[in-house]
Order: C-alpha cells, then structure tokens, then sequence
C-alpha cells in the first residue's frame, strides 16, 4: 500500500517536536477525521531556519508531515508558500488515491503557521497565504 | 528477526493441515464435474454429500438438505436475507429487524432491500455490545416477516441473546436468521434446540479455505434463489461446485467443533492475558461486554492515536492486528460498529482487535504486550490529540 519511502518517513520522522518559542505554529485537521497536524516555524530573515512538527493520524498523515517538513527548512517563506501537495506526494513515490487528503493537510498546516507567522508580526495574511482549509475532507465532517 | 505473531483471526485464519490434506486429492485426481456420470465426477459428487452430511451435523441440523454450499459468508447472508424477504413480501410482510452492527454483508444488503420498499429497522447495540430481547419485541410489527442479528460480532467479539431472539421469534412466526460466521468453532451451535431458521456461515474463518461457505436453510422456510442457472444445490444455487472447498469446509468445521469448551479456555485465559495488560496502559478501555465475547476476541481502545499507524507499527513488529479507524475502513467514518455502540469519532480511531486461533501461545501475548506500550507511547508522543487530552486533564 505505501512505498518504502513513506514507510521510512513514517518509522523515523524527521523534525518531530515542538519549538518553544517558534515565531508561526498551525494547526489544521481534527481529531473527529482522525488527523490533526501541527507545525512550528522559527523564521530569519525570511528563511525558515527551524520546523518541527507534531502530527495525530495514520502513516500517511505522519510521512506527509515529516517529508514537507524537510522540503521547507532551510527555504524562505515565499518557497515554503509555493509547496503543494502534488510536490509532497510526489516526493513520497506516491500515495494511494484514498490517502492524497494527507498530502493537503500537509501543506495546509504549513501554510496555516507561516499565516501565524504573519499574524504575529502584525501583517493580515489573507491576501498572502490565501485561505486556509483547516478539514481536509471537503466540509464533509462536521469541525469538532 | 523479531517474532512473527498472527493475531487477526477474525479476519482470517491460517488454513489447517488437515483441511489441506483432504482439500488436494479434489484439486489433483478427483478433479471431475459433480454433474458428471464417470467415476471422477461422481467421486466428486459423493464427497459433496459426505460434506453436506458433516456439515449438517456440525450444527445440529436435523437433514443433510438443510444445507446449501455457497461462495461465503457474503453470499449466504445475501441469499438469506434477499430470498427469504422477497417470498415474504409475496404475503405482505416486508419489514425486517436487524441491528445497527452487523457485518456490512448484512446491512449493505438490507439497504439494497430498502430500496425496493422493504421497511427496515435497526436495533440499537448498547454500549455493552448487546442487543435488548425487550427492544426487539418492541420493534415487531404485523408485517414483521424476518428478524436477522448475527451471533458474535466481528469487530467487538460481542455474543448476542440467540437462543432468547430465536425462541421469540418462533413463537412470533418470524423468520429469524444469524450471521455465524465469527461465531462457528467458539460457541456451542445448535441450530434446532437455538430455533434459528437460517444461519450463515464461511469456512476461512475456521483454517478453511476462502471462498466457500454454508447457508443453513431450515426445511420450510423458502427462499428465492439468487444464482440462478444449473440444477446445483437442489436447483437453488447454480454453479458448478467448488469440490475442495466444499471438502475443505466439512473438515474445518469438524475440527472447530470439537472439544469447544476445553479449547475455549486456553483462548480466553490467552484473550484476558491481553485485555489485563492492554488496560495498563494509561486512557485505554475494553469494547464491549468483558464476558459476554468470543473466546479468543478483544478489541480495545487507545485514546490520542490512530489505528492504521498503530497497526503499521505493529506490522513492523511482526504483529498482525486490526483496527477500526476510519483510515482502515477507507472512509471518512471509523467503524460502524464502534459508533454503534456509542464511542466517539476520536476514540474509535484508535481501536485494536487482537483475535486469537488455538495456536497461539502465552508467549505471543506476551510479545505483544512488550510492544505495544512502546508503539503507543512513541504515538502519543508526537500527537498533539494527545497533548490536548493531557492538558484538559491538568484543566489547562
């Protein structure tokens, strides 16, 4: 079902944990869908210097979470910003079709801390980071 | 190499020696049509007969004619269900009970007769995971024709009152038919003194082979077909027989039907192994009645984690297991059967089934319960679910 990659990720992931005093932190999904995933940025400069990540899901939404993490850190915002979640499953080797909605929250909850980001340093970051969708199940689910 | 332990029985079971041995001369020398008139199809033909015969017996049916071979458990509930209410209908009766969580070959098949005007109703399961005597006589109406509540259930191993709904059914003049299939080989079954009029059944459940399974089909009780084609079956099923498993199946069920009582005791003093070390973790609770449960059956359920990941884990331990999370389900949905009985979305993610076969050990619980702190643990350590539940109960 899952490519040895997003075993890898999923057995070791990388980045996971919390950064005390992180300069962003989103959170998207809930526990009713059975994902939640939350990621901390610290930022310099523009660039991301540091992610971690706490993710409550399946191995999909754990390898997603871990994998986008690498992909950000070190980049600046505007890069961060431009990951989709195409490009997380395509780094993955590939999901299965009933799994894509990880890669979503994936990229929704860094979207979600680099708006935190914005919101700390006073700047309203609708028009930047767009809307952000915090269920990744199409509003089937009720939020919690 | 770490062990290897194989504790989804309830899924499927490893096939027997036994049953192998007996099933390979049906596959190799006697491999003729049942139809046929030379000695290898008639070969065939009188192994089916001695099958049906064991079969029968396995159940306390009074005639070998009771007994219908069919594709599986799937197939015996649609063909049950579908056939007998569409006689039923004939006279007026199309309202069925059932209960709210049965296998999905039962309810997907009363939602298929919803659809053709029959009037369903669905028991509630309590949080014990039994249905009330009281709630089905309650539901019973003048066009009631069938009532079909299955014997032990898949998920929670919970065993249902079917003696009490038979006898009630009977006196009622209500068809009443049971999903066996999880409980065949784990509780004593007798169809005539249970009154049960039609119970389903599949063999790889019991080290049979898959894709083979009964239908028991009381003598009087009519039922439409739902294969429709050659003279098979007493012209019932059509479809030329599927000779080794019908073999097949005969030996397994004899085998899951002997010595119930004495095997049943090394599988629940494995079972309650598990379920006393499994509750030591920290905001875990057993689904489902502690003693009304399948001998070798318990699912139990870990709050702030997700069941696929706990089950990949478990996986790379060399653990087989299962779950009822929505991502195991493959819908949004964790199991209906969880939800049924009243859980929360959030805790049924993180369900486990453990089910035990007569050949695991103390040992292979023991494994699992050096792993599965460990596993659980390393989950909640990354789960802000889990952050969350530990900060609500410090009343952060």
């Amino acid at each position: 079902m899952y490519t040895e990659l997003v075993m890898d990720h999923f057995t070791n992931p990388r980045n996971v944990g919390e950064i005390a005093d992180a300069d962003g932190i989103g959170e998207v999904g809930n526990a009713k869908c059975g994902d939640i995933m939350k990621m901390y940025i610290k930022v310099e400069n523009n660039v991301i210097t540091d992610v971690k990540f706490k993710t409550y899901g399946c191995g999909s939404a754990i390898a997603t979470s871990s994998i986008a993490t690498e992909m950000i850190k070190g980049h600046t915002i505007e890069e961060a910003l431009q990951l989709s979640n195409k490009a997380v499953v395509e780094a993955l080797g590939g999901l299965p079709a009933h799994k894509i909605h990880c890669s979503v929250l994936a990229e929704q909850s860094i979207k979600a801390a680099i708006a935190d980001y914005y919101t700390r340093q006073g700047i309203d970051p609708t028009l930047i980071v767009g809307e952000i969708h915090e269920c990744c199940h199409d509003g089937e689910c009720g939020k919690e | 190499m770490h062990r290897f332990v194989y504790a989804d029985n309830s899924a499927t079971t490893k096939l027997s020696k036994n049953v192998l041995d007996a099933m390979l001369p049906h596959l190799t020398e006697n491999y003729g049509n049942p139809s046929s008139l030379y000695s290898i199809g008639q070969n065939a033909h009188a192994a089916i007969d001695e099958a049906r015969r064991i079969v029968a017996n396995a159940l306390g049916a009074n005639k070998e004619n009771e007994i219908y071979f069919t594709s599986g458990g799937s197939e015996a509930d649609n063909w049950a269900i579908k056939g007998a209410a569409r006689i039923l209908a004939k006279k007026g009766k199309k309202h069925i009970i059932s209960s709210k969580f049965e296998h999905h070959a039962v309810l997907h098949t009363l939602n298929a007769l919803e659809k053709e005007g029959f009037e369903i109703t669905l028991l509630d399961v309590h949080e014990d995971g039994l249905v009330r005597l009281e709630e089905l006589k309650n539901a019973v109406r003048e066009d009631t024709g069938l009532v079909t509540i299955m014997f032990a259930n898949n998920e929670i191993g919970t065993i249902q009152p079917i003696a009490e709904i038979g006898a009630f059914c009977r006196e009622k003049g209500i068809i009443f038919h049971t999903d066996a299939v999880q409980a065949i080989g784990n509780v004593e079954i007798n169809v005539v003194d249970m009154n049960i009029d039609m119970l389903s059944l599949s063999a790889h459940k019991i080290h049979g082979p898959k894709g083979v399974g009964a239908l028991y089909c009381r003598n009087g009780i009519r039922i439409e077909n739902l294969i429709d084609g050659g003279a098979q079956e007493r012209n019932k099923r059509a479809g030329t027989e599927n000779t080794a498993g019908i073999v097949g199946l005969s030996v397994a069920i004899t085998d899951a039907v002997q010595n119930i009582a004495a095997r049943n005791e090394k599988k629940k003093m494995l079972r309650d192994r598990f379920i006393d070390g499994a509750l030591k973790i920290e905001c875990s609770r057993l689904n489902g009645d502690r003693e009304k449960r399948l001998s070798a059956s318990a699912n139990v359920c870990f709050e702030g984690i997700e069941g696929e990941s706990l089950l990949l884990w478990l996986d790379n331990k060399g653990i087989c297991a299962s779950s009822g999370s929505a991502c195991t389900s493959g819908s949004l949905d964790p199991s209906h059967v969880l939800l049924a009985i009243g859980l929360p979305h959030e805790i049924a993610h993180g369900s486990l089934r453990i089910s035990f076969s007569d050949e695991n050990t103390v040992e292979d619980v023991d494994y699992i319960l050096e792993v599965l702190p460990e596993i659980i643990y390393k989950l909640r350590a990354m789960s802000p679910l889990w952050e969350r539940i530990k900060k609500e109960e410090k009343g952060e």
